[in-house]
């Protein structure tokens, strides 16, 4: 384990290859919380929380529980069961201990359960880090590193979007394309943008 | 005839990807090609028809206020399957589709036709639903497919289209292409509704008028 993995880690999930818009993980949220910034960046933080939760809990479930079992095939099952878990907890724990905080990400979090963000980076953890040679404490770091910057890398591609589309609001779209459509092709454009990314090698 | 309404609905009426946007992310992911899609689409046509049978059989056994829980436990048994048998009997498919076969536990549609079809209706109807939506899913994907593989690749189904000649445009098949693809596909569907409802509205006019000019 070394800091230029973990630096290529990070640039990897959040530029290279994005989770929007090169991996296209996340869409039902990004195309519908993306109409102003507030709420944008509110989904994105509740994103961020439970894509890194959700690594760390996966992480202990697969190499604790279905590695020793030899059960690893259930592991869709076992991963959406406890990522549905972990987001019900979320919910109620945020709402004893902070209101303010429970009032501004409160109303995203159950959206968050099917975001096949969250499952899909779980199962890129164990494609990626788990099933790989590594010893058990690197799998560990890289895995939450992983979880935590794909959630940055959507939150950047939520924000920029609802940016976008607060302008486009103002201009004149023929009537058959507003909505969704224009959405799309923005999000088209914006994924001409980060291709440029794609040759980008850290480490 | 509604078992029929139910099978049709699907591919224009209540498309799940250009009329209800459910399931936007694997219709992108794996449209690179007419054959991924097909692959795609049949999985979660098989997914979402034994979701919707054992759903419609257990809907009024399952309380309500678990039913979400259960009904993905219930879809991702069967993506277990798809998974497991996918692996074993096509192995260059499932590697092509990723980590886009254990993702349809959380494809909206799936989820959603449980909840708004399947717990509701009765086992026929169901199934009848569960193969509508599913082919209207795996429609919409080769739709996708076919126009990315073709302007992408310059092929269908692997076979040359073009001549030799034919400089394919490789943004196609890159993400980009998806979202351009199925932008302006959406608007395409959106401004064929608008001129149908425009035609009934002048048929049902004429309708009105003549009725009226008859009543005289």
């Amino acid at each position: 384990m070394d800091l230029g993995q973990l630096l290529a880690i990070v640039v990897g999930a959040m530029f290279v290859s994005n989770f929007v818009l090169a991996r296209f993980l996340g869409l039902c949220p990004f195309v519908g919380v993306s109409k102003d910034s507030d709420s944008a960046l509110g989904m994105g933080m509740a994103v961020i929380f439970v894509m890194t939760m959700a690594s760390l809990v996966t992480w202990f479930i697969y190499t604790f529980v279905l590695v020793p079992l030899e059960i690893t095939y259930l592991r869709t099952i076992a991963f959406i069961l406890v990522i549905a878990t972990l987001v019900q907890f979320v919910e109620m724990v945020i709402e004893k201990t902070s209101p303010t905080l429970h009032k501004s990400l409160g109303i995203y979090l159950p959206l968050i359960t099917t975001n096949c963000a969250v499952l899909g980076v779980a199962v890129v953890n164990v494609d990626s880090f788990m099933t790989a040679d590594l010893p058990r404490n690197a799998s560990f770091i890289y895995t939450i590193v992983n979880g935590f910057a794909a959630g940055l890398g959507f939150t950047l591609a939520i924000v920029l979007m609802a940016a976008i589309r607060e302008r486009l609001d103002l201009v004149d779209v023929p009537k058959s394309m507003r909505g969704i459509p224009i959405t799309f092709i923005v999000a088209g454009l914006m994924a001409i943008a980060f291709l440029g990314f794609s040759g980008l090698k850290i480490g | 005839m509604s078992a029929f309404r139910e099978l049709t609905k699907g591919f224009y009426k209540e498309n799940p990807v250009f009329r209800l946007a459910l399931g936007l992310c694997p219709a992108l992911a794996v449209s690179t090609s007419v054959e991924n899609a097909l692959g795609m689409g049949a999985a979660a046509t098989f997914v979402l028809l034994g979701s919707n049978i054992v759903i419609s059989l257990l809907g009024k056994i399952i309380p309500a206020k678990v039913r979400i829980p259960c009904f993905i436990v219930v879809i991702a048994s069967f993506v277990t399957i798809v998974e497991l048998v996918m692996g074993a009997y096509l192995p260059e498919l499932a590697k092509s589709l990723g980590i886009f076969i254990p993702l349809i536990v959380v494809n909206c549609v799936i989820l959603g036709r449980a909840e708004a079809f399947a717990s509701k209706n009765g086992l026929w109807l169901s199934i009848m639903d569960g193969i509508g939506m599913g082919l209207g899913f795996t429609f919409a994907l080769v739709l996708i497919g076919s126009i990315r593989e073709i302007l992408g690749d310059g092929k269908l189904f692997g076979y040359m289209v073009f001549g030799p000649g034919f400089q394919p445009v490789l943004i196609m098949i890159l993400a980009p292409g998806a979202f351009i693809t199925i932008g302006l596909l959406m608007g395409w569907f959106n401004l064929l509704d608008a001129k149908m409802k425009r035609k009934a509205e002048a048929a049902e006019q004429a309708r009105a008028a003549s009725n009226a000019r008859g009543g005289r």
